[in-house]
């Protein structure tokens, strides 16, 4: 058994909130200058290198790369031989959020309540998602995410007759009709499978993955491949101006689901596409 | 590569009606911030037929909310919102004197039609730059509402801040004519 402290995970989590608001992930990078020698149209060449030179900027200075710097979300494998200390993970976790907002100075976009308002002024509560792994240590991924994406993002409950076609009709579409609003190009993940709860969670779980890593299965694989394809047909282009470069990545994750039920949810994700891991 | 065109806010009429649909401008000069919250607000002033916090006419606003300054800097990133959200109080705003608006994505049908009516015009600008248009400003002052945090109402002072005409005052949308929702058809 090993002891962890709510310290350190207050401490980690600050670090993942930073490094995520103001560095933009190296394969996300990659992608984008990979795009640059692609992108059919000038204006979009243009806004890919203003997105690179943004990276740039954002951490010389130490700028948030977006001012959106979202909800905080967390997903915490948390080893069943380690014993946490100290106060509970959500209040743990909250705590390293507040101070990483406040002393980042990034900006805090939570309201306690739907429809009455009022920011809570320290970007909490967090988002966060816990599954107990084996082993004696603790792995914290951390996805800060804007809402210009979030908004355009779907989910469908579908009949199985829809099939194949159906679910990539629908993802297509969820682009189609996000434009410009979720800051493209994009990450597109989508959740196919499980129910009403699980579909969303599944997509949002997708924009995890690294650029270049498919499905492990074949035949999701290529239907990755084929979305990507078919999106960037749509010629939204980066930042909506136009081009051929409206996704990076199609990431699919599927789950069993009920026989009479095919869910599918489409998660955008903007190309400030932020996200940080670390292991205790 | 087309040359960009120079523009001073508050906007003069003659200015917004000399720009096109899709043209590329550097904006300098006063701009002020609202987004969802600030915008509820200065329509139920203009319902109740109060001043709204800083005059309309000839304004030009910008949909978004910045991320705190930090020391020494004036302030943190900044980008546009979503436009749309913004669209069921717009007319009235304009009505009201509003003369442009910088912002993210399409406009309805009725905020484009009160965009013609009024000879006015939106803005496009980048989404996801913040750090980038952050060093586009070079003054940042509380004007109102400072209650609602990164959604109150700040002046900004534009520096050659790059956008793009999405509708023109005519009504010419350049997000429509980019025919993207024809193109979903001829998908596979």
């Amino acid at each position: 058994m090993r002891t962890i402290s709510s310290d350190q995970i207050t401490a980690a989590v600050r670090e993942l909130c930073l490094k995520a608001a103001f560095e933009l992930p190296e394969d996300l990078k990659g992608l984008l200058q990979r795009s640059l020698s692609t992108e059919r149209s000038e204006a979009g060449r243009r806004v890919l290198e203003d997105i690179l030179e943004n990276a740039r900027i954002a951490g010389r200075e130490r700028l948030p790369l977006c001012q959106d710097t979202g909800l905080a979300l967390f997903w915490v494998e948390l080893g069943r031989d380690v014993s946490l200390t100290g106060c509970g993970l959500q209040q743990a976790v909250d705590q390293g959020v507040g101070l990483a907002y406040r002393e980042g100075f990034l900006r805090k976009s939570v309201v306690r309540d739907p429809l009455r308002g009022e920011n809570t002024g320290d970007n909490t509560p967090a988002f966060v998602h816990l599954e107990m792994t084996d082993g004696e240590s603790v792995r914290i991924i951390h996805l800060p995410k804007g809402c210009g994406s979030e908004n355009m993002s779907r989910l469908a409950m579908l009949y199985p007759s829809a099939g194949a076609e159906g679910v990539e009709r629908l993802v297509a579409e969820t682009v189609q009709m996000a434009g410009a609003n979720a800051c493209p190009p994009l990450i597109v993940g989508v959740g196919i499978g499980g129910n009403f709860e699980t579909a969303p969670r599944l997509a949002k779980k997708a924009l995890l993955r690294n650029a270049g890593q498919r499905n492990p299965d074949p035949y999701y694989a290529s239907m990755e491949s084929r979305l990507l394809e078919g999106i960037n047909l749509l010629g939204i282009g980066p930042g909506g101006l136009g081009g051929s470069t409206t996704a990076l990545e199609v990431f699919i994750e599927v789950h069993p689901c009920h026989m009479a039920s095919l869910p599918v949810a489409v998660n955008l994700q903007c190309h400030a596409a932020r996200r940080a891991f670390t292991v205790l | 590569m087309e040359r960009k065109f120079h523009l001073n806010s508050p906007l003069n009429a003659e200015a917004a009606r000399s720009l096109s649909a899709g043209q590329e401008v550097l904006i300098s000069g006063p701009a002020f911030t609202a987004r969802d919250a600030a915008h509820l607000r200065i329509a139920r002033l203009l319902e109740q037929g109060a001043n709204p916090p800083f005059d309309l006419n000839g304004a030009l606003i910008i949909y978004a909310g910045a991320s705190p300054a930090p020391p020494g800097r004036i302030i943190g990133s900044i980008g546009p919102t979503t436009s749309s959200r913004m669209d069921a109080f717009t007319p009235a705003l304009l009505e009201a004197g509003l003369a442009g608006m910088i912002g993210k994505g399409p406009r309805s049908q009725a905020v484009n039609q009160a965009i013609a009516r009024h000879q006015a015009v939106y803005f496009g600008a980048v989404g996801g730059l913040g750090a980038l248009l952050s060093l586009r400003i070079k003054n940042a002052e509380l004007v109102a509402f400072e209650e609602l945090g990164p959604e109150a109402v700040y002046r900004l002072e534009l520096d050659g801040f790059p956008v793009r005409v999405l509708t023109d005052s005519r009504g010419n949308d350049f997000l429509s004519s980019l025919g993207i929702r024809d193109r979903m058809a001829q998908i596979p």
